[in-house]
């Protein structure tokens, strides 16, 4: 099966390996590239994009402060349809839920849509572990799977890989899990999408379970969508019997009217088109189309305890796009896994230290996988301001403080390994609060600079290993402020 | 305590110490962006459906109503489709000029079945010239969800102009909800290979419009 994130290395650690992989940064490299450009021309071309963009953030954000109506609501909308709702407060019950279900069926074999929420819960390993075999069907899922990789984005978790090494897993891998690909495959895209074709087809026809996650929920009809552009999706939806879908609770808008932001705003802003080739929308179940019985788990696993926290709550806002990887410098750089989690870059380096909390010293360290240079910020489609959430989270590894896990508020002691973070702080705010001693400071730090170093010793050594220090000027800016009489008598 | 409750009362206390909101909701969201970008005319609207259509690889075909049958003959012949699926409620006299074996859309035929035939015919609910998207409904004259997926050659009818909206906003507010809906923008693709897109994955890899009166 695919790795997993347990136990991964900080983040530091995980991408100065990442960064060293030539092939590993060309890949990137290419593909953002590409996305990048292409979006800027998507999103150029509706005028009212700022107010389309405003819109989608008061949506969510009146949804999240009504959360509670809301998905009481959808639970009603749901059953009505003809749907069951089932509640999971963490992973491990979503997966129990889901293996009960699938058991239940009789069957040992669920084909599944490219689901972010069940890449979180890690619902494949939990299947296997209770004899069901889930076959992914995205093809970036599928290369996942088959090279037994971890995924890398959030849209596209094989971005890491290229046409060559796609067609080396496919020749290599394909014929233990059913099908084999073509013999003479080449590394043409259109080849190997034919040859994922091929290879799925057959389980499309004989599933009778599938599995799925939700881009969006109707609270007001019970309405789930999916956005996809490849028809796997549409194969899992409607050709087996029982569908199951798992979804985070804050993929709820109120009415169907909502869509229309979404549905203009999430296609140019992931795969920068228009619109996507496919998107299915259902209400519980139609009688003679599509699957007899249907199942939504409602996902919480640490979004009540992200939606605590007034600061960072903003991040339930996300419809997962990936606009904010595709644009990212750390991202392009350090490639996906270096963030430890099935969400990557920026909008991973918010959502994973609050949906798992800071405990971890990946999740401690992600809140610093930024330059903060705002780019995610400015092509998010509902505006979340992930520099101020990195900042805000930065603080509480730093300080500590209190914070909600599983639902009890809880005090968080300050982290380890910022101590000498904390010292320099605390230094400064006695020197800048005793002018006496910034004077006497100053002057003796611009007499001596001669022999400063270069590099910090000691616990300074990790920060100015990859910074310059910042020179020291001859003179401070009080003195010749004095001597200059504010610079009138400059020479 | 089960669950749900745990869930519902976590949602509350996150949320009791901000402050009270009882702004309703149709006030808490300004919806100044707008119901259509540009002014068009009835026929530039058509014509931007089919370029957009064309734009993502669907094949467009003009026709008025008395040439439909003759188009929709021409196009499986020059498939050399064998079988074509009809949806029940399918104007009968749209393949009045084709002998192709007739498959009816029914509830007992297998997917495995449905996968041995060549082409399906459909009509559309609205199409959606801004994006160059057609949406199914599963009316009488759409069938299933499966049959314009598992064949491999979706031949759709758009009635323009009644058929055709401007943008997304329009398109959403002529469809029902509570129906299944499959939003078709081009055929079946995929961007996962580089993040560059190609065409032809596991939906239909043809797919060709046909929009058939007069403007």
């Amino acid at each position: 099966m695919s790795g997993t994130f347990v136990g991964m290395p900080a983040f530091p650690k995980a991408a100065h390996e990442a960064v060293h992989d030539a092939t590993l940064r060309g890949n990137l490299r290419h593909a953002t590239h590409t996305i990048r450009s292409k979006r800027a021309k998507a999103v150029a071309e509706v005028s009212d994009w700022a107010a389309l963009r405003e819109a989608g953030k008061r949506i969510k954000d009146h949804t999240l402060r009504h959360l509670d109506r809301y998905l009481v609501q959808l639970e009603e909308s749901v059953t009505a349809a003809g749907g069951t709702v089932h509640w999971a407060a963490d992973a491990d019950e979503a997966n129990r839920i889901v293996a009960g279900l699938v058991l239940a069926t009789g069957e040992s074999e669920v084909v599944k849509v490219k689901s972010m929420a069940t890449q979180e819960i890690g619902l494949n390993e939990a299947l296997e572990a209770e004899g069901i075999r889930a076959y992914e069907t995205d093809l970036a899922e599928l290369i996942v799977q088959l090279g037994k990789d971890r995924p890398s984005h959030i849209l596209v978790p094989a971005i890491h890989r290229n046409r060559g090494e796609i067609r080396d897993i496919f020749a290599r891998e394909m014929s233990e899990w059913g099908r084999p690909a073509p013999d003479g495959l080449t590394d043409t895209p259109a080849e190997l999408a034919e040859a994922a074709r091929l290879h799925l087809r057959e389980k499309f026809l004989r599933a009778k379970v599938g599995i799925s996650g939700a881009n969006f929920m109707v609270a007001e009809t019970g309405t789930l969508v999916v956005v996809e552009s490849e028809g796997n999706g549409r194969m899992c939806l409607t050709l087996p019997e029982t569908l199951i879908s798992v979804v985070g609770i804050e993929k709820i808008v109120p009415t169907w009217q909502d869509l229309e932001v979404f549905l203009q705003t999430l296609p140019r802003s992931s795969t920068a088109e228009r619109m996507n080739p496919y998107t299915s929308t259902w209400t519980g179940t139609t009688d003679e189309d599509g699957p007899r019985a249907f199942h939504l788990v409602l996902l919480d696993n640490g979004r009540t305890d992200t939606l605590a926290d007034e600061v960072g709550r903003q991040a339930l806002r996300c419809i997962r796009c990936s606009a904010c990887l595709n644009v990212c410098p750390v991202y392009e750089r350090a490639g996906g896994h270096a963030y430890g989690s099935v969400y990557p870059g920026p909008i991973g380096a918010i959502l994973s230290p609050q949906l798992r909390g800071t405990a971890s010293e990946i999740d401690a360290s992600l809140p610093y996988a930024s330059s903060l240079c705002g780019a995610c910020y400015e092509v998010c489609p509902v505006a979340i301001d992930i520099p101020e959430v990195l900042v805000h989270l930065r603080e509480r590894v730093a300080q500590g403080g209190p914070a909600t896990r599983e639902g009890n508020k809880v005090v968080l002691k300050p982290a380890k390994g910022h101590a000498a973070e904390r010292a320099a702080m605390r230094a400064a705010r006695w020197a800048f609060s005793h002018p006496g001693a910034l004077r006497t400071g100053q002057r003796l730090a611009g007499r001596t600079r001669r022999f400063h170093p270069r590099t910090l010793p000691g616990p300074g050594r990790a920060w100015s290993a990859s910074r310059d220090l910042p020179p020291v000027p001859a003179e401070p800016f009080r003195d010749w402020w004095q001597r200059t009489r504010g610079g009138k008598d400059a020479k | 305590m089960n669950s749900r409750d745990v869930i519902l009362g976590r949602v509350r206390r996150a949320l009791a110490e901000t402050g009270h909101d009882d702004t309703p909701y149709d006030q808490a969201v300004e919806r100044s962006y707008l119901r259509e970008h540009g002014e068009r005319g009835v026929a530039e609207t058509v014509e931007l459906l089919a370029e957009n259509l064309a734009d993502y690889r669907a094949l467009v075909h003009r026709c008025d109503a008395d040439g439909l049958p003759g188009v929709i003959a021409g196009l499986l012949a020059e498939r050399g489709s064998a079988s074509v699926v009809v949806p029940p409620g399918l104007d009968e006299s749209w393949l009045a000029d084709t002998d192709v074996t007739r498959v009816a859309d029914r509830a007992e035929t297998t997917p495995h079945e449905l996968d041995r035939v060549d082409s399906v015919v459909t009509a559309c609910a609205v199409a959606i010239a801004e994006t160059g998207t057609i949406v199914l409904d599963g009316g009488p004259d759409q069938g299933r969800r499966r049959i314009t997926l598992v064949p491999d050659h979706h031949i759709c009818v758009v009635r323009v102009p009644d058929q055709v909206v401007s943008s997304v906003p329009q398109g959403l507010a002529r469809l029902a909800p509570e129906r299944p809906l499959t939003w078709i923008s081009g055929p079946s693709a995929t961007s996962d290979i580089e993040l560059d897109r190609v065409e032809g994955v596991h939906g239909p890899r043809t797919l060709e419009v046909i929009l058939v009166g007069t403007v």
